[in-house]
């Protein structure tokens, strides 16, 4: 609930941003300030310390910035989010892919691993599941934690299944569940080749070629500058003629890569590299 | 109406930003006021309305093909345009950052809803401060009543929708019972008030 705690002044934002910056490394300048305070201002809740605790904890326990990326970043995500997003991969994307002879996806920014499992759920529909690889991506190893073990609560699971129903792939999303008690564990079949691991998007570079990198709702939180660069990671992680999904806000706005890379789907913001 | 004197409208006039917000029962209301707009209004608006996150429902077309100033719904990084309504989309919640940009964010619900009308109301608070005005309508949860508060205490002038006139009061209640609202006004003296403020 939104509570009415210690306002965090610009000025104090940006004082944390630089304490991050030079005690542990992490660079939040080109993240938007307005989300970047919101969960600034959840953590002083949750950790019940006012803006000069939240300093103290920062420069005094070491221990406590892992949590502190974890609680910053926001994690949520859901199963076949924007059902029509998933609608124009299967009809406009797999078709394209189907002709590789291997298919390395990349969920970048996966949080708990939902985007990665739709994803080999679309595959495995599409006949093309065997030959994939789907790697998934986080900084937060909470949430790396939860891909990894694919069990989801069957509230969250209920709002997935509607998601799926729209998709239009045959089926239910239970069928690719096994249910027990108030959760829901996604089959080993689906598991087999994904690897979630650790990886920043904004410190790490390229790791592998891509047929097709999908990255929902990860650019919102960053400017421009920070656009351009992990956009220049990813392009140069996609192989010629592979593929960009963004999130349904989110649009190329850098001149330089709007030429680079095609539009395949402009409501859907699905690229194609080009060149 | 006749007790809102020249201050008021002192700042209405010096308002850049309308803020629309409500839930269940508020349709109707927002739809009639945004319609009523004159094509020479000057200032931004935008709308919270709590809806399904799948529903790409023909909100943003019934309101474009219905009005005289142009409707659209919020992109990321977005300046924020005079005489441009906006509406909050689906499933995300809507801020803003300090250059006066839209800044789109997919965190948890807060009361059950995404876009939460409390997030943008305190984003608003912190960029606009008094230089906005925002509307709480009907609706059957509290969603907003906090972030009301929050602009008001940051001057800007705060109106919750008249509970009788309310299809769903609980919101506006909500926002009356911990003092956010300077006025509590009919759907009718809000639209005359929108739109005779130019």
């Amino acid at each position: 609930m939104s509570n009415l705690v210690d306002d965090i002044t610009p000025a104090q934002l940006d004082e944390l941003i630089d304490l991050v910056k030079k005690i542990h490394g992490f660079d939040f300048t080109h993240y938007t300030k307005a989300s970047l305070k919101r969960r600034l201002q959840r953590l002083m809740q949750v950790k019940k310390v006012n803006f000069w605790g939240l300093k103290h904890i920062l420069i005094n326990n070491v221990d406590f910035f892992q949590e502190f990326i974890d609680e910053v970043t926001v994690n949520v995500t859901e199963m076949f989010r924007d059902p029509s997003f998933y609608k124009a991969l299967n009809t406009e994307v797999l078709p394209y892919l189907s002709t590789y002879q291997h298919i390395n996806l990349w969920s970048a920014g996966c949080s708990s691993g939902e985007e990665a499992y739709s994803m080999a759920i679309l595959l495995q529909h599409a006949g093309l599941k065997d030959k994939s690889f789907i790697y998934g991506t986080d900084i937060n190893s909470v949430m790396l934690d939860q891909a990894r073990k694919g069990i989801y609560s069957l509230r969250n699971i209920k709002s997935y299944c509607e998601n799926y129903k729209q998709v239009g792939i045959p089926g239910t999303l239970t069928d690719h569940f096994t249910v027990m008690y108030d959760a829901a564990t996604i089959h080993n079949e689906l598991k087999k080749d994904i690897l979630f691991s650790a990886h920043n998007l904004i410190a790490d570079r390229v790791f592998n070629e891509f047929q097709i990198i999908c990255c929902r709702n990860v650019f919102i939180y960053f400017d421009s500058i920070l656009q351009d660069e992990i956009l220049e990671v990813f392009y140069n992680s996609l192989c010629n003629l592979g593929f960009l999904c963004l999130g349904s806000k989110e649009t190329i706005r850098s001149p330089y890569y709007k030429s680079k890379l095609r539009i395949i789907n402009s409501k859907e913001n699905i690229y194609q590299k080009i060149g | 109406m006749d007790s809102i004197d020249n201050d008021i409208w002192q700042r209405l006039r010096l308002a850049e930003l309308i803020l629309l917000g409500g839930s269940a029962g508020s349709f109707g209301p927002i739809f009639r006021i945004v319609k009523a707009l004159p094509a020479s209004y000057s200032r931004s608006i935008l709308i919270i309305l709590h809806r399904g996150k799948n529903n790409f429902s023909e909100i943003e077309n019934l309101f474009g093909s219905n009005c005289r100033i142009s409707v659209s719904e919020v992109a990321d990084k977005e300046k924020v345009l005079a005489a441009n309504v906006y509406i909050a989309p689906a499933n995300y919640h809507t801020l803003f950052e300090t250059d006066k940009t839209f800044a789109l964010d997919v965190s948890e619900q807060v009361w059950y809803s995404k876009p939460s009308i409390d997030v943008t109301f305190q984003s608003a608070s912190d960029v606009y401060g008094d230089k906005c005005v925002a509307v709480l309508f009907s609706g059957a949860n509290k969603d907003g009543a906090d972030g009301l508060l929050k602009l008001r205490s940051k001057g800007a002038l705060t109106i919750a929708q008249e509970l009788t006139d309310a299809e769903m009061p609980v919101m506006p209640k909500a926002a009356i019972d911990i003092n956010a609202a300077e006025f509590i006004l009919t759907s009718d003296q809000i639209l005359k008030l929108l739109c005779n403020s130019g």
